[in-house]
């Protein structure tokens, strides 16, 4: 029984961590534009020498 | 993303967002060179574009004009338009609370689950009333947040004395959750909280992969009027020039149309000779030749030298207008038709009800007390709405997609899919669609030199035919003569020097059938023929059609003589030179004669059509427009992907109905059980899943359609 008084509430809490990452995944717009995330690899960091 | 805000320490006031539609964005390129460009103007303080929706968001300066931002972006090459917040807005952010839906009941499932589980294994007493309040804890704002789709739809087909599959669900969900309340606080035995909340998130994984589906790329209408040109330049009557928005033009004005400007208004030449591309409305890639009393329409390309124009209709009457406008009010036909989910549940709704309305008053009346017959109710009502039901035709239709999606054919939606199995007939549009749309040139009759000379000239000009004439002869290996001092006269051609001989490519002196243009080195002249050929495995497309029992017919808006032939080499029956409204008649009467027809085109001319036919589907050289108005559009060179795609919706089809016909035979055993009262909640549970998995898992034997 003590057991679980510690296994559930760790339980709950990695359910919720993850549930709470998704949700500020979303919030940060990270499923906005999947396509574009695929495309953006190819964009050099530096801009070409003229 | 190297994007610094570059703002005058002066200027430090309020900063705004401002959204443009940019359909131009195609590669990591146009990425790069607008989030890079724009913040380097003063007044923008950085861009981001969105490149799945082909989106711009430009965060500047609060005084700076939004004119100014449209301006930058053409600089850079890109056409843009302001985007509004359309009504096609509100579909994102349906999708969005689906999926944070689903991931509440996710979370939700998973851990009533760990604690019902252990119920069922045999925990007892203090511990299994622990766990009940703890599942109720849990489970209810769960069911309160992740029940809200089906609550609200419910409702609503409640409001307006209607039923859909979401009145059972909700019925059932809120009577087993009402229910396990009171169980968990009388400390019974048994609590249903598990059964609503995985009954939640299966009916939600369905309705978050349809949505999915749905919000792949759809920019609004938007796209067609933004072709047409914004502003024209209008002479008054003194000769001054002033600059005039489309929207406030009035017939009888006179606009002037420089070479390269798109025509804003629809009017008569006045002045001027040119050549125009009309392709946006016609679809046809070949220029036309117009003179003084020709008439020209909106969106319409003034190729090569200036024009003087009489508008004679402008804004919501002209010609681009009249065709959107035309498109909107078909496309209201299709929306009437009835999604094969929702057919089944208007058959299912009346029966499911009845039957647990039966069991209540069934085993009342045998005496068993208003407790165990309301248990044995809700048992029947969870168990015959089950998770296969809403999983049977999205998780069949997102495997197809993928699959079409795999050979070069995007799908809009699921509708698309029930809709193009049921076509019964296909109407081909013919420029663009079944032949290649990008005329080719006839280079057999000139010599290696000369066609090294004729690369030279045409790689100068940006005239349809010279570019064609120039893939052509790419395509054939040969490499450009060094021709010097080359000139392009607007009208005539291209003229140039080559070995000390002036060497022209021009308009050939006699117009004769079809398009042609004329080589001329010194003396020697030699024409040059373009045709438009058939897309290679045509014939093959139609034949596998036909096998498929469709029959096929053209319905092109071209001349009789060019659509004839093609007629004749397909063996095909055709109609030439129909309108937008002809095409439209067309489809009226085959639909009053009882048939579904298939749409393919790809001009805006075609758009109306493509909007009301029963299905349809668009070359991906397509105008935007028409893309946006087919269901599906196909890539590359092939027409195979319109047989394919019929195919594939076929079977997806007879996996859909194979998939209802598993949740019948389920429904055959286990509503029997729940009659009587044998259902427990992991009996419930284990059928729940177990259909589900056989649903997913033959809805996957789809996936080998893409081989």
């Amino acid at each position: 029984m003590s057991g679980l008084l510690i296994l559930i509430p760790v339980a709950l809490g990695l359910g919720l961590l993850g549930l709470i990452t998704f949700f500020w995944a979303m919030q940060q717009g990270q499923f906005e534009d999947l396509d574009g995330a695929a495309q953006r690899v190819l964009i050099d960091d530096e801009e070409p020498e003229e | 993303m190297t994007v610094a805000a570059r703002l005058d320490p002066a200027s430090s006031e309020a900063l705004v967002d401002t959204r443009f539609t940019v359909p131009g964005i195609r590669c990591a390129g146009c990425i790069a060179k607008i989030e890079r460009e724009l913040p380097k103007l003063k007044g923008i303080a950085n861009a981001r574009v969105n490149f799945s929706a082909k989106r711009v968001a430009i965060r500047h300066a609060e005084n700076m004009p939004h004119d100014a931002l449209t301006h930058a972006l053409q600089e850079l090459g890109f056409e843009a338009q302001e985007f509004d917040d359309n009504p096609l807005g509100s579909e994102d952010a349906e999708a969005k609370r689906l999926q944070r839906a689903l991931a509440v009941a996710g979370f939700g499932m998973m851990n009533v689950m760990l604690l019902s589980v252990s119920v069922w294994s045999g925990a007892g007493g203090v511990t299994r009333d622990l766990f009940h309040w703890l599942s109720g804890v849990i489970a209810l704002p769960v069911i309160a947040y992740a029940g809200q789709p089906f609550f609200r739809s419910a409702w609503m087909a409640l409001k307006y004395r209607r039923t859909n599959m979401d009145v059972p669900i909700s019925i059932g969900v809120l009577l087993a959750t009402a229910l396990s309340i009171y169980e968990t606080m009388a400390g019974g035995g048994h609590a249903y909280f598990e059964s609503a909340v995985m009954l939640l998130f299966f009916l939600l994984a369905g309705r978050a992969l349809d949505a999915a589906m749905r919000t792949r790329t759809r920019a609004g209408i938007g796209a067609l009027l933004s072709r047409m040109g914004r502003s024209a330049m209008v002479i008054a009557d003194d000769g001054s020039f002033r600059s005039v928005p489309s929207q406030d033009l009035q017939p009888g004005m006179t606009m002037a149309v420089a070479a390269g400007e798109s025509l804003a208004a629809d009017g008569v030449v006045a002045q001027g000779e040119s050549a125009i591309d009309n392709a946006m409305l016609t679809g046809e890639s070949m220029p036309e030749q117009v003179s003084v009393d020709s008439i020209v329409y909106a969106g319409a390309v003034n190729l090569s030298a200036p024009l003087r124009v009489r508008v004679t209709a402008a804004a919501s009457n002209t010609l681009l207008a009249e065709i959107a406008q035309l498109m909107d009010e078909a496309g209201q036909s299709r929306s009437r038709y009835v999604r094969i989910a929702d057919r089944a549940s208007r058959l299912y709704a009346p029966v499911v009800h009845s039957l647990a309305l039966l069991a209540f008053l069934g085993w009342m009346t045998a005496g068993a007390g208003w407790h165990q017959s309301l248990v044995i109710a809700i048992a029947v009502l969870i168990i015959t709405c089950p998770c296969a039901m809403g999983l049977a035709v999205p998780a069949a239709q997102i495997v197809t997609s993928g699959a079409l999606l795999k050979r070069g054919l995007l799908v809009k939606d699921g509708s698309a899919l029930e809709r193009l199995a049921e076509v019964d007939i296909a109407l081909f549009d013919k420029t663009g669609t079944l032949t290649l749309g990008t005329p080719r040139a006839d280079i057999t009759a000139l010599d290696a030199e000369a066609r090294s000379v004729a690369l030279a000239l045409a790689q100068a000009s940006n005239h349809p035919l010279s570019k064609a004439l120039a893939s052509s002869l790419r395509d054939a290996d040969v490499e450009a003569a060094n021709v010097i001092s080359i000139s392009e006269r607007g009208g005539d051609g291209v003229f140039g020097t080559w070995r000390a001989i002036e060497v022209a490519l021009e308009r050939p002196d006699c117009m004769q059938a079809g398009l042609s243009s004329q080589l001329r080195i010194g003396v020697d002249t030699s024409v040059i023929g373009f045709h438009d050929p058939l897309r290679s495995d045509a014939e093959e497309a139609i034949t596998a059609l036909s096998d498929m029992g469709i029959e096929s017919r053209i319905l092109s808006g071209d001349r009789s003589a060019s659509v004839s032939t093609i007629a004749r080499e397909l063996g095909l029956h055709a109609r030439a030179g129909a309108s937008p409204q002809d095409k439209l008649a067309m489809l009226d009467h085959l639909r009053r004669q009882g048939r579904l027809p298939l749409m393919v085109g790809d001009g805006i001319n075609d758009g109306p059509a493509l909007a009301a036919a029963h299905a349809s589907i668009a070359p991906g050289s397509a105008s935007d427009v028409s893309q946006q108005a087919a269901d599906a559009v196909f890539t590359g060179r092939a027409l195979m992907p319109v047989a394919a795609a019929i195919r594939a919706s076929r079977a997806c089809m007879r996996v859909v109905r194979q998939n209802f016909g598993f949740a019948f035979i389920y429904n055959v055993f286990a509503v029997p059980l729940a009659l009587f009262g044998m259902v427990t909640p992991l009996i419930a549970a284990i059928a729940m899943s177990g259909s589900s998995i056989v649903v997913v898992a033959n809805s996957l034997r789809l996936a080998r359609l893409a081989r």
